[in-house]
């Protein structure tokens, strides 16, 4: 137990010691979400707005005043033709086009109707349909107002053209949390345990430690705990950050999020350690866990959905324990489902556990 | 016998790094491994810490089998590897903390085994391993592999790249542990001056015992009949001793030419030879041997 205890505090010293580990541990999991999450697809605002007013009557003028009032939008020009608007948005000077009908408030009057078309720069997604449907609050809100003061009923026909210039799967920012989550911990877990242990053995310690009566299962262990805490801090980090700071809502089961979480850190774990019973050098193990993470970025639905995927890539993707821990956090996080729903992804996960640490424990050689 | 070896052999892939070695080590002994690198020094010491399995032979330390009793080999040596092997980014009192932990003991419980070479880096005990100097690392070394009172000591080349200084400081140590606390203690090193301070030694080379006796035995094998010899034309001097019939040996050793003589060889009849030859400012002079001359000697009779 004494043995256990210093080794451990001694990786603890080797972590704090040095100041990239301490960032590759630490930072890195902290700006990965924010910028996956955060920067890259994030809350709309500043939407840039060019007018194509046919009509030019007052109910159109207040249209656009209404818009260049709201703090989400502001009014960037307006167009004389479709095509003009259009080239704008092409050209990145714009992100949404209003088109107003010609004599919009006459046929306002006559037949409660008029016609707004929308055009959205679609090449991101989740920032066009977001911006969509702010635009069509503010034209909803404008209805309302009209009815109330002209005693009218206007009804906005909005049209929604989306331009999918790039990225065909719409894709939600959902997905990066869960799926972030499955690659920071693979990172930690399987890349810094494995470098950890073949630093040993390149600095020529490994071969003091074996040369001496500690049990190889307490080096083991004593490797991973720190590395398993250190997951742990994140884990709970990520939850807090995109609870809090991107919003995303926490739906379902903590117990099981959490429980689920540990099966993976183990399984991510033997993954290191099998890494570092066949490689010699920090930079091999190095190499051989970043090879573990590309397909874990492909495969485990986090950026392209698996069902999509031709049924080779599906057969490949169930053997990446990524893709099973990201649907289940994916389902227990934003779906808030029962705990029961999980249970195929947590048999999958338990199942490569037991294998990957009978394995790992096996190769671990106590010889040189 | 604490160490006994029999037979022992051991392949890497291309490589016989040992072939068919023997000896024995008694109780209280400072035995030395002397050879170049690429002896097979580095593979017979971890097959004895345990770390390696030999193709062949047996090996004992302590009347343990190294590979069955493995486990309980591991409680009773000292093994301080080539390569300095301690943690650089923890400081020198942490490496010495965690080895006695990871043996068991504690620091105190045996300080006054290491006190003498302890007492050299003490006044350093919190700076970083990694920033200690040559000489200082390995008596950090040393002490961590003696915090647990082991029986055996295997230190290999503990003194390359060490100061001369520190070097005579560490044999000093060394021979402290022999006799006040019986540590028996197997050594290796490729300076040859250092297996003087041996009890015996063996010399080895390519994976092969040469000899093994007691340093001056060795020496005294060649001591009447080796010269050394110069001339003006050394570049020449070479070919031409080796002419001579009753040169069983000649190697270069720094300035002059060592020449390994039969016991009836006339040292006038050698400079008459020579001066045939074109030799002027000949110089011979008879030399008492080094331990350096005996294993020249004895590698080249074996490769010849």
């Amino acid at each position: 137990m004494n043995q256990l205890r210093s080794f451990i505090l001694k990786e603890f010293r080797h972590i704090f010691r040095d100041v990239r580990t301490m960032l590759i541990l630490l930072v890195l999991p902290v700006v990965m979400v924010l910028l996956f999450g955060y920067v890259i697809t994030t809350e709309v605002k500043d939407i840039r707005m060019v007018v194509v007013d046919f009509s030019h009557d007052d109910v159109t003028q207040q249209l656009c005043e209404r818009f260049s009032s709201n703090h989400y939008f502001h009014l960037v020009g307006s167009a004389d033709n479709v095509s003009q608007a259009t080239h704008m948005l092409e050209n990145g000077e714009a992100d949404v086009v209003m088109v107003l009908a010609e004599n919009f408030a006459q046929q306002l009057g006559h037949s409660r109707e008029a016609s707004v078309q929308l055009l959205i720069d679609g090449s991101e997604p989740n920032q066009a349909s977001a911006r969509t449907a702010y635009a069509q609050q503010v034209l909803t809100s404008i209805a309302q107002e009209f009815s109330a003061t002209l005693g009218i009923e206007p009804q906005f026909q909005i049209i929604p053209v989306t331009h999918a210039l790039f990225n065909p799967h719409l894709r939600s920012e959902y997905n990066f949390v869960p799926g972030n989550m499955g690659m920071i911990l693979l990172l930690i877990c399987a890349m810094m345990t494995s470098v950890s242990i073949v630093r040993e053995k390149e600095m020529g310690t490994m071969e003091v430690l074996l040369a001496s009566p500690l049990p190889p299962l307490v080096i083991i262990i004593a490797k991973l705990i720190p590395y398993l805490v250190i997951s742990i801090i994140n884990l709970v980090t990520i939850l807090i950050l995109s609870k809090y700071l991107l919003g995303l809502p926490f739906a379902g089961s903590l117990p099981a999020f959490m429980g689920i979480s540990m099966i993976y850190l183990i399984v991510s774990l033997a993954l290191g350690l099998l890494i570092s019973t066949l490689v010699r050098t920090q930079l091999a193990a190095m190499i051989l866990s970043l090879l573990l993470i590309v397909p874990t970025i492909y495969f485990s639905g986090m950026t392209f959905p698996i069902e999509s995927m031709p049924t080779l890539y599906q057969h490949v993707a169930s053997l990446i324990p990524a893709r099973w821990y990201v649907s289940a956090v994916r389902k227990l996080m934003i779906q808030g489902v029962e705990v029961q729903h999980v249970m195929h992804e947590t048999a999958i996960l338990a199942i490569m556990a037991v294998v990957l640490v009978s394995v790992s424990l096996a190769t671990f050689k106590k010889r040189l | 016998m604490i160490v006994s070896v029999h037979n022992l052999k051991k392949r890497y892939r291309r490589v016989q790094a040992l072939r068919e070695v023997s000896f024995d080590v008694n109780e209280g002994e400072i035995f030395g491994l002397i050879g170049p690198d690429g002896a097979g020094k580095t593979t017979l010491f971890r097959i004895l810490a345990t770390l390696l399995l030999p193709d062949g032979g047996t090996a004992s330390v302590d009347w343990l089998d190294v590979v069955r009793d493995y486990k309980a080999i591991r409680r009773r040596i000292g093994y301080m590897p080539g390569r300095f092997s301690l943690y650089q980014d923890l400081t020198v009192e942490e490496n010495l903390q965690f080895f006695a932990t990871t043996f068991g003991t504690t620091i105190q419980e045996n300080y006054h085994l290491i006190k003498d070479i302890y007492q050299h880096i003490e006044r350093f005990k919190t700076r970083k391993a990694g920033q200690l100097s040559g000489g200082m690392k390995q008596k950090l070394a040393l002490s961590c592999a003696l915090i647990h009172a082991p029986r055996v000591l295997f230190l290999d080349e503990p003194t390359t790249g060490v100061d001369p200084v520190s070097r005579k400081e560490f044999w000093e140590m060394l021979h402290h542990l022999q006799h006040d606390y019986g540590i028996t203690i197997v050594v290796s090193t490729p300076y040859m001056d250092e297996a003087m301070k041996c009890d015996r030694i063996a010399l080895m080379q390519d994976g092969q015992f040469l000899q093994i006796d007691t340093p001056q035995a060795i020496i005294a094998g060649y001591e009447r009949n080796l010269w050394s010899v110069s001339s003006d034309h050394m570049h020449q001097l070479l070919g031409h001793l080796r002419q001579w019939p009753q040169a069983t040996s000649v190697f270069s050793f720094g300035v002059t030419y060592h020449v390994t003589v039969s016991p009836d060889a006339d040292a006038n009849r050698l400079r008459n030879f020579l001066a045939q030859k074109g030799h002027q400012h000949i110089d011979i002079n008879p030399i008492s041997a080094s331990i350096e001359d005996a294993f020249m000697a004895l590698s080249t009779t074996r490769q010849g």
